[in-house]
Order: C-alpha cells, then sequence, then structure tokens
C-alpha cells in the first residue's frame, strides 16, 4: 500500500455543484491505460542518443523506512533500493521477470524446484565477486533460516523448505509445495554473507552504489563502474531528496532543484507543463471504497451492490484527477495482463434507480447511516471519499467521512478491522496471488473480512495449480466473484503523472513500484 | 549560586513529568511502532519477536525506568525505524534546528532593539504611525506563510537562492548561513515586530513617568532622556518577552522547516510520531523542554542584572 497524494482540496469544496458540468468537460484527457503507457507531451525528446554522465536530483516523498533491503517494507524504500540490489532476478519495464544475479533459472514442471546458475563475474559494490555463499545466505536470511532468526523477513519466502548447493554456481531452492509464482517474490537483494553494516552502508549488486544517506533529508548514490550490463547507469549520480510535502515539492520543481519527480496531482501537471516534461502512466494500484463485509449493513449484498452502483468511477477521475486513471471492477490492475479481467469494471454501470431498488429490497428504503474512514495523510483518497459522500446522498446514504492519522489507520482500520468502510488504495508484487489472496475467508490481511466458499476453493485450486493457462482462468474467475459479490466497490488504478527536465530522457514506467534510474540519461 | 541549585531542581522535575506525559500519551493513542517497521502485513510472529528484540514486550512502567535509567548515562536508545541510535541521528540534525534558532534570534535582536527604539522616539509623527501599521501587518503573518512568499519572491522571482538547495554545515559553513537567511527571516519577521511593537509602547509608558519630568527639568536633551534614563527602564518587559520568544523561535522551525526543505528535528520529531518512534520523540521532546527551561532561566539572571529591586527580593 503506497501513497498517492495531495490533489487540492479545494477544487472539491465547490465540486459537489458541479458534478453534470465537469463530467462531460473533461474525459477525453484520459491517457493511462495499462502497464508501462506513457503519453509524453513533448515528442521530441525521446529519440536523442543517450549520453553518459550528469547528476540528477529525485525528488521523493517519504523517508527510507530502512537502508536493509530484507527490512524495509515500504514501497517508496524498494522504489530508491531497486537501483542499488537486485535479486535472482529483476523485473523489466513489461513485468516480465529477467535474470539478474541468477544468469539463469529453472522452475521443475511440478513447481517443487527452482534452479538458479549464478552470472559469471558479477561483483558486488565492494568489487568482491558473488559467490554462491551469498546467494544461499541472501535467500536464508528472508526466509528466516539464519541461527537466531525467529520469523522470515520476506514472509512469501517461509514456502522455502530448503535451500542446497548444487556447486560453485549453481543453487537449488525446494519448496514445501508446488509453487510456480514463487519467482515473482525472488526479486528480494542478493546482499554479501555476514556483512554486518547494512543498515548504515548497503552494498548490493545494482547499477549504482550507496555514497551517502542523511534521514528526511536525501540518499546519494553514484554509478557503479562495475555494474554487469555494460553501459548502464549513465548518469554518474544521483541523488534522492525527500520533500515535506508536494507543495514544497512544487517550489523547488520550479526553482530548478529537483529535476524529477514522480508523484504529481493533476493541478501540478497542469501548472508546470511548459516548464518540465509530463509523462502519464499507471500508479499500479487498486483504487477502492472498501467495505467491512462483517459490519451491518455491509454484510448484505445487495447493500454492498447498491453502493457499486451508486459509486461513479469516471466522475471520481473527472473530480480528483482531470480524468486520468483507469477504471477497475475488482481486486486487479490492468498491468497484470493476461490475468486482468476487463469486463468486471462494466458489472455495475452508475443507475440510482437500480440502487434504491436493491436498498428496498434489503431493507433500506429511507438508506442509512455510514462512515468512510480515510488515512489522512493521502489527500488523493480523502478527495475521493469526498466525491463519493455527494454520490451516495442520490439513495439518501448519509455517508461522513473520519479522517485518522496513518498509524491509526494501519492498526485500528487494517489490524483491527473497527471500521465501517475505508478508501485507500493496495499495491502489488509482481504475482497475482498477492493481490487476491487476501479475501480467502482465512486470509490473514483480509481486513474487509469477506468470506465465500466458492472464492476460497476456486483460490486453493489457482495457487495449487502449476499449468499457465489454468492459473489464468481461475484467477480471472476469482476476479468475477469480487465483482459479483461487490467484496468493495473498486474505483479505478489511479494515473501517475511524472514531472521531468526537458534535457532528460529515459524515465520508464513499470508495473510494480521502482524508479529506475539506470535507463535515464541526458540528451 | 542557590538559584542555580534550585534551578535545576526544576528543570529535573520538569523533563520527567514531560517524558513522563510524553511517555504516557504514546501509550494511548493507537499505532504500534512495529508495523512500521515490519510492515502492514507483518505476521504476529513477527511482531512477537520484534517486540521481544526491541524491548516492547515489558510492561510499560518498567520500559519508562529503564528509558529514564539509560536517559541519564547518556543512552538514548535506538530509533525504531532506523533502527540506528537516536544519538547519532539528532547530533545530525540538532546543529541545523540550534543554528536555525540562533540566526533567527539574532535577527530578531538586531532588528527590534533599533527600531523599537527609533519608532518611540518617532512615535507622535506622520511617519511614525505609518510604520506602526506596517508593523502590526507584519506581526499578524504566520511564518511558513511568509516562508512561502519569500520562497516565491526571492527564490523563484528574484533567483537569489534556488529553493530545496539546502547546503549541509559540513560542506560549507558560508553556504548553509547563507541559506538559513530566508528561513531565518520567515520565522524572525512576525516576532521582530512583536518585540518592537513591546520595546515602543514601554518607552511611551516610562517617557510619562516622573523621573523623566526631573531628568528634562535638570537640562538633558531629548536623546539623553531617552537612552540614559527611560531605556534601561523600558527593558525590563522586554526581556520577559524575548525568553518568551526564544522558546516559540524553536517551535516556529519546525514548521518552517518544512516550508525550506531543512533537515532539522522538526521533521525528523513530525514524522517520528507518525512512525510511533518512540525513542526519537522522547528525546527531542526532552531537548526541547530543556532548551525552554534553560532559557527562562538565564532570562530571570538577565532580570536581576538589569533591575537591582528584583535582586533584592
Amino acid at each position: 500500500m503506497k501513497q498517492t497524494r495531495c490533489y487540492k482540496v479545494c477544487r472539491l469544496l465547490f465540486a459537489a455543484g458541479l458534478l453534470a458540468i465537469t463530467l462531460c468537460g473533461c474525459t477525453g484527457d484520459k491517457l493511462g491505460n495499462g502497464q508501462g503507457t506513457s503519453v509524453s507531451v513533448d515528442d521530441s525528446t525521446t529519440q536523442a542518443e543517450p549520453k553518459k554522465g550528469g547528476s540528477v536530483v529525485v525528488g521523493i516523498q517519504q523517508d527510507l523506512d530502512s537502508l536493509d533491503p530484507h527490512m524495509a517494507d515500504a514501497a517508496g524504500t524498494s522504489e530508491v533500493l531497486f537501483n542499488i540490489f537486485e535479486g535472482l532476478v529483476k523485473p523489466d519495464k513489461d513485468g516480465n521477470l529477467i535474470p539478474a544475479v541468477a544468469s539463469k533459472y529453472e522452475i521443475s514442471e511440478d513447481g517443487m524446484t527452482y534452479t538458479f546458475t549464478l552470472r559469471d563475474g558479477i561483483t558486488f559494490h565492494s568489487g568482491e565477486p558473488v559467490t554462491i555463499d551469498d546467494v544461499i545466505y541472501s535467500v536464508n536470511r528472508c526466509a528466516g533460516k539464519l541461527e537466531g532468526q525467529e520469523a522470515p523477513l520476506v514472509s512469501a519466502y517461509s514456502v522455502i523448505s530448503q535451500v542446497n548447493r548444487l556447486d560453485d554456481h549453481t543453487v537449488e531452492l525446494v519448496l514445501e509445495n508446488g509453487d510456480t509464482e514463487l519467482i515473482g517474490y525472488l526479486t528480494a537483494a542478493i546482499i554479501p554473507k555476514d556483512y554486518e553494516k547494512q543498515k548504515e552502508a548497503p552494498v548490493g549488486t545494482g547499477p549504482f552504489r550507496f555514497v551517502s544517506y542523511s534521514p528526511q533529508h536525501s540518499f546519494v548514490m553514484e554509478a557503479y563502474d562495475g555494474y554487469w550490463q555494460k553501459g548502464l547507469p549513465y548518469l554518474d549520480k544521483v541523488e534522492f531528496r525527500i520533500v515535506a510535502n508536494t507543495d514544497s515539492a512544487m517550489l523547488e520543481l520550479k526553482g530548478g532543484s529537483i529535476d524529477l519527480y514522480p508523484y504529481l496531482t493533476s493541478d501540478q501537471a497542469r501548472e508546470l507543463s511548459g516548464q518540465m516534461e509530463v509523462l502519464v502512466g499507471t500508479s499500479n494500484l487498486v483504487q477502492a471504497l472498501f467495505l467491512n463485509n462483517a459490519e451491518k449493513p455491509f454484510d448484505d449484498v445487495r447493500v454492498r451492490q447498491a453502493l457499486a452502483c451508486l459509486v461513479n468511477p469516471q466522475e471520481i477521475m473527472d473530480m480528483v484527477a482531470d480524468g486520468y486513471g483507469t477504471e477497475i471492477g475488482s481486486n486487479m490492475f490492468p498491468a497484470f495482463g493476461l490475468y486482468y479481467l476487463e469486463s468486471t469494471k462494466d458489472l455495475y454501470e452508475p443507475d440510482v434507480d437500480r440502487a434504491k431498488a436493491l436498498l428496498l429490497e434489503a431493507g433500506y428504503p429511507d438508506g442509512f447511516d455510514m462512515t468512510i474512514t480515510v488515512p489522512s495523510n493521502y489527500q488523493f483518497h480523502v478527495d475521493t471519499a469526498q466525491v463519493i459522500v455527494e454520490e451516495l446522498k442520490q439513495a439518501n446514504i448519509r455517508a461522513k467521512i473520519n479522517l485518522v492519522e496513518w498509524g491509526t489507520w494501519l492498526s485500528d482500520v487494517y489490524r483491527g478491522k473497527q471500521y465501517q468502510s475505508t478508501v485507500v488504495g493496495l499495491d502489488s508484487d509482481l504475482a497475482p496471488k498477492d493481490l487476491l489472496d487476501r479475501y480467502h475467508s482465512t486470509a490473514r490481511n483480509n481486513f474487509v473480512s469477506f468470506s465465500d466458499e466458492e472464492y476460497d476453493r476456486v483460490l486453493e485450486e489457482a495457487m495449487a495449480s502449476i499449468d499457465g493457462a489454468e492459473k489464468v482462468e481461475k484467477y480471472q474467475r476469482l476476479q468475477q466473484i469480487l465483482a459479483e459479490n461487490a467484496a468493495s466497490v473498486y474505483i479505478q488504478d489511479p494515473a501517475k503523472l511524472v514531472a521531468i527536465k526537458k534535457d532528460l530522457s529515459g524515465y520508464e514506467f513499470y508495473p510494480v513500484y521502482v524508479l529506475d534510474m539506470a535507463m535515464i540519461y541526458y540528451k | 549560586m542557590k538559584q542555580i541549585g534550585k534551578k535545576t531542581i526544576t528543570l529535573i522535575i520538569t523533563l520527567l513529568l514531560i517524558s513522563f506525559a510524553a511517555f504516557l500519551a504514546f501509550q494511548v493513542i493507537p499505532g504500534d511502532p512495529s508495523l512500521s517497521v515490519l510492515g502492514m502485513d507483518a505476521t504476529e510472529q513477527q511482531i512477537a519477536a520484534y517486540q521481544k528484540q526491541m524491548g516492547l514486550d515489558r510492561p510499560m512502567p518498567v520500559r519508562y525506568v529503564s528509558w529514564v535509567w539509560d536517559f541519564v548515562r547518556g543512552d538514548l536508545g535506538d530509533s525504531y525505524h532506523y533502527g540506528t541510535s537516536v544519538g547519532g541521528l539528532l547530533g545530525d540534525k540538532l546543529p541545523v534546528t540550534l543554528a536555525l534558532t540562533a540566526v533567527s534570534f539574532l535577527f530578531i535582536l538586531g532588528l527590534s532593539i533599533p527600531f523599537g527604539i527609533l519608532m518611540a522616539r518617532f512615535a507622535d509623527t506622520r511617519f511614525g504611525r505609518l510604520v506602526n501599521v506596517v508593523n502590526q501587518t507584519l506581526m499578524s503573518v504566520p511564518s511558513f506563510f511568509l516562508g512561502v512568499l519569500l520562497i516565491l519572491v526571492f527564490g523563484l522571482m528574484l533567483k537569489w537562492f534556488t529553493p530545496g538547495e539546502y547546503i549541509s554545515y559540513r560542506e560549507s559553513t558560508t553556504g548553509f548561513l547563507l541559506y538559513l537567511i530566508a528561513p531565518a527571516a520567515a520565522i524572525a519577521i512576525p516576532k521582530t515586530a512583536m518585540v518592537i511593537k513591546f520595546l515602543r509602547s514601554s518607552v511611551l509608558e516610562q517617557r510619562k513617568k516622573d523621573y523623566v519630568r526631573t531628568a528634562y527639568s535638570k537640562g538633558n536633551t531629548d536623546n539623553r532622556v531617552l537612552f540614559i534614563h527611560v531605556l534601561k527602564n523600558s527593558c525590563i518587559p522586554v526581556i520577559t518577552i524575548l525568553g518568551m520568544i526564544i522558546a516559540d523561535t524553536m517551535a516556529g522551525s519546525i514548521v518552517v522547516e518544512q516550508v525550506f526543505n531543512l533537515p532539522g528535528v522538526g521533521r525528523l520529531l513530525v514524522s517520528s510520531i507518525g512512525y510511533r518512534d518512540y525513542p526519537v520523540v522522547q528525546a527531542i521532546i526532552v531537548y526541547i523542554a530543556s532548551a525552554v527551561v534553560i532559557v527562562n532561566f538565564i532570562v530571570d539572571m538577565l532580570y536581576r542584572l538589569a533591575d537591582p529591586r528584583i535582586r533584592e527580593e
């Protein structure tokens, strides 16, 4: 889960009355759809020849939670550390997993064993070659199998039962049960064995090496000349600067001290166009009005469906993001390609009469009162909730917004399930189960308390399946079940607006939350 | 000497009370530091292991006492969020906030005293009344807003400095101090206006006193009466207000640091509360509280210097 913030509230203050007008106004601007899509405002910038050298300052929105890649959890941190560390495999911009520290890998047909061959000549930033022991150490560390460790550091690794060294260049992971999706998690960093200062001075195999870090201020890295992909990175030096908020980021963008900023609001994008290039892609989030299925009145599927008929994603996108964004209908976003079931978004067209009929059937002819609990640090979700409140009024549902601080949201809403409804965005690793397994009736992170027998069964089958086509079919069925049961009211995959200096090029949108600085260059 | 002993005891009691209140507040508000470290989907097993490792599973009074004990021995503990020592974290940020506070205070002192006297001197003229209106306006502008204005005018339009291009004091002291001018001005201007107003009315008040008439009758000039007789008496309320303003300036720097992207304790404090990073919050609170108490102590001492009547009491 991560942050997409700071759309100006003032737009919304008078928004309610202008719903209809804006609706027909700016739907034509919708640019971002699907993974890796980037539509640049100025096309001439993309063709120039990459040049070596130069330094860039990147504005980021939140501080790093740890420099140790296995301890770091925040999406904003992996965005930065992606440039320092690499796993056995790493994602490319199309969402494929390409070999990184491993030069090739094989997954047995039953999904029980994964075999990796170490890349020849790959070195850590310290100059030391990466050995098979480093790989075994790193995997064991993630899986919590080192001496003194009580729990895995990366929970997906708990399915690994053995890590076997086959020879000096080959390692084999044996799983407890067949799982072909684990590969999506093997992007966790390979780090030097027994290096104890990972928290202060991280060492990895990525295109950049760590230089310095000042909490709440900056993270500096420079090109690693021994990087295995020859010719990369282009830049000499990159500084990630932690900005206090989007408003001060805006001042720094205008003043020229930030060269790249990937979290513009639509208002800011408009203001900056001309001065900087603005790229549009997707954030790869599931933004939804999540409903607590265990709480009245949302324990009734008809009430949930009625809400789905009242909430209009296009209207929300127009109101809070100038029409940018991609409508979704279930707990998945288009970057998942094959797995994504697009038709779910058409299941509930805005229809007030249908909503009223459903409410009448459910025994709420006069509507009801409800609370939407929203984390106050995510302005984008707060704005979305404000539009939803207006939309729900059409069927006399009286919603009120309860703003809470992020720490409170985590403990009360997400973990404590003490809430009626909430608006947030869910992100995902490169494995479709990451988004769907939380709806299993016994899942620990099933914070909407969704429970459906068929869903549980299909999910278990999907995870056990090692046949590609069957997996796709099952995962699509799961999305259909969620949509039909209106497990929550799914809204959109928000757009990501990136400001980049006009003489820079090479920015790529990824289907995961990373900021690949290796490809960026001065024209 | 006796005074210093008394004040030291007050300081210790104040700090104990404040740190205990902060500690208690963290027990009451929802949220768990382990979630900010381990992630929102951490298993109970992971959380239990982490709490054991950090000693969070002990009862609250035990944790408080152990924190106080470590603090007395100079060990501020480890930050939950950053996993590094709090001492190291603060050691990096404190100089920034202290420098900002000091520069702002010098601004206030350097501008308000001469201008206050000048305004009292020309209080009755048309010019004096005009300046008074300007002064009132400056007094009512909030620092963070002034900060944004300064960035717009001097940063973006006149390009005297680049917003966000902070230079560390480790790299260049001059560059660092130069970058502090704008944020210090943002903090200092409203406070300066406040001190000017105080000084002006204090001087005007004193000028009505009998001793002033006596001084004039002895043949003193306007300036001599003002600088030798009136000013000294006018200083006492101003010292009080200056003491309060130092505390205010520190609080102001927390907000203004965010506007100018300065890596001081202010931003660290705000983010640490969000992360429930208790050791960091506690250390910063104790630092701010002791600064306020110490400044008040100094102010008390200055009173004694300025006014012999207080000394006798």
